[in-house]
């Protein structure tokens, strides 16, 4: 019996491959303040999923075209009179809501929305995983490719401008690593706590880190603990996978900055 | 060659007109100094050279290859974004340590290296940033307003830099500045601009145009002459009145 035959294993497996791709990615998304745009393109899933349902395509390909469709519009749109935050709750909700609706259409398929909106680790396939691995190391790529460039646009638009890097081309990549992760991690956490899996490990690992590499690095690893550990408990305490691991992610969160306050304190209590 | 060659630029954002019918050259070895009131198109101007605004109409032709060193007016780092001086360094281009000590000394801002940027006092962060903006081995160094925020000796102290940037590397340094009679005095030609260019010239030619007492008033040229009198330390009749001005100022 090969290790991927056992259900945990290919859970736990999953949980490290979404991990490798947010955690770094998560990084740049609260660099660039992108928190809620990361949220509005996993809302924007569920209309993925009941379109692909429709069309019986596959969901990674239905999500991924609709995340896709909506960060771009959201990119194409930022800059035209409203506030990014305004035109995020407009998108993101509208294409949540389009989605649930789109869902209650579609006849003789009955579908478990909570899988797609908590997300069901459990269930991952053999195609899943090697779905996910192969996003996961897209992104990993495509990220390390650009990193220097994409650093630069994030300082500074103008700073990246002067030195012949297009800063929307970036924005671009970043774009497309965003819907790619989407459209693997819904089937890990879900639509609804994708988000989470992209920033708290991320502000977790500012407290820890001194550089921008250091910081993608530690989060990867507090987002690796996370998923195992979730994926641990969840199966000793009957609770969902998905959210248990986004509980034990919080946990991290409140873990490192609570201790970096108590080593600041304690540093200045003994300092001289 | 010239570094950089604009002719009869015009650009429009939303509908208004920030510049238009500017034409301008950019030479090696120079310091051009553009000085306007708010709004005036100045960092439209530099913006179009660096290719981060596009022309309306007319041309920004640049040097092909030419590499630029920029210092921004202002840089936001995000609280969540730990970034250390020497990491900053490295952007977009790694560079070795030795590198890095040496522009960071150019810049005034040895020692500074494994200091986080958002720690760093507003005159050092300045000079980090002139020192990122060195390393590329600039042909033109763009500065925007980059002593925003400095007191009058640190941001003297700055252009002297400058100056000393420019007399190493003979690069060409295009800026925009507030600060008329400190940067008018550390330029070889001044621009000056509302929305086209007023006028143009020496510091001292460009001082007594009617076009920028237009702009500025009157004021300004005592102050210009103060600061060329600390420069040159001459003392000659008719200027006791700002000799005792810099007496007054150095109190």
């Amino acid at each position: 019996m090969s290790l991927l035959d056992n259900f945990l294993a290919r859970a736990a497996l999953a949980g490290i491959g979404v991990s490798l791709a947010a955690a770094p990615l998560g990084c740049f998304v609260i660099w660039r303040r992108m928190a809620y745009f990361g949220d509005a393109t996993a809302h924007a899933a569920i209309l993925g999923v009941a379109l692909s349902l429709a069309f019986s395509t596959s969901i990674f390909a239905g999500v991924l075209v609709v995340s896709l469709v909506i960060a771009l519009l959201i990119t194409q749109l930022s800059g035209r009179g409203y506030a990014m935050d305004t035109l995020l709750g407009v998108l993101a909700h509208s294409a949540l809501a389009f989605g649930l609706v789109a869902v209650s259409f579609l006849q003789g398929i009955r579908i478990d929305l909570t899988g797609y909106l908590f997300g069901d680790i459990l269930a991952v396939g053999k195609t899943d995983l090697a779905v996910i691995w192969a996003s996961a190391v897209l992104v990993l790529v495509l990220l390390s490719w650009r990193w220097s460039a994409l650093m630069t646009a994030t300082l500074n638009p103008d700073l990246a401008h002067a030195a012949g890097i297009d800063p929307r081309r970036e924005q671009l990549v970043l774009t497309v690593a965003l819907a790619l992760v989407v459209a693997v991690a819904i089937k890990v956490v879900g639509a609804l706590l994708i988000g989470a899996l992209l920033i708290i490990p991320a502000a977790s690992a500012r407290a820890l880190a001194p550089t921008p590499e250091r910081m993608a690095l530690v989060a990867t690893g507090l987002a690796m603990t996370a998923a195992l550990a979730g994926l641990q408990a969840s199966y000793s305490f009957d609770t969902p996978t998905g959210p248990t691991i986004v509980c034990v992610a919080a946990a991290l969160f409140a873990v490192t900055n609570l201790g970096v306050s108590i080593r600041a304190a304690f540093r200045k209590r003994t300092a001289p | 060659m010239n570094l950089v060659h604009i002719e009869n630029l015009t650009v429009r954002h939303g509908g208004l007109t920030a510049l238009h019918g500017v034409n301008l050259d950019l030479r090696a070895g120079e310091i051009v100094t553009v000085v306007g009131p708010n709004g005036s198109g100045k960092s439209t101007l530099l913006k179009s050279i660096i290719g981060a605004l596009k022309p309306t109409s007319g041309k920004v032709n640049r040097k092909p290859g030419l590499r630029i060193g920029y210092v921004p007016q202002k840089l936001h780092i995000d609280p969540t974004l730990p970034l250390t001086v020497r990491r900053f360094l490295s952007l977009p281009k790694r560079v070795s340590n030795s590198q890095a000590a040496e522009a960071l000394e150019q810049a005034g801002a040895g020692h500074l290296d494994k200091q986080q940027m958002n720690s760093l006092s507003g005159g050092q962060f300045q000079r980090v940033l002139l020192a990122r903006a060195l390393l590329c081995k600039p042909e033109l160094l763009i500065l925007d307003e980059a002593t925003q925020g400095l007191d009058q000796p640190g941001s003297a102290a700055f252009y002297q830099q400058i100056e000393d940037v420019r007399r190493n590397l003979g690069c060409g340094v295009l800026m925009v500045s507030h600060e008329l009679h400190v940067v008018m005095a550390a330029s070889d030609r001044v621009i000056c601009m509302n929305g086209h260019i007023c006028c143009e010239g020496e510091p001292e030619h460009v001082a007594t145009a009617p076009e920028y007492r237009a702009l500025f008033g009157t004021g300004t040229q005592g102050a210009l002459a103060l600061y060329r009198h600390e420069h040159n330390h001459s003392h000659d009749q008719g200027c006791d009145h700002d000799n005792h001005l810099r007496d007054a100022a150095a109190e």
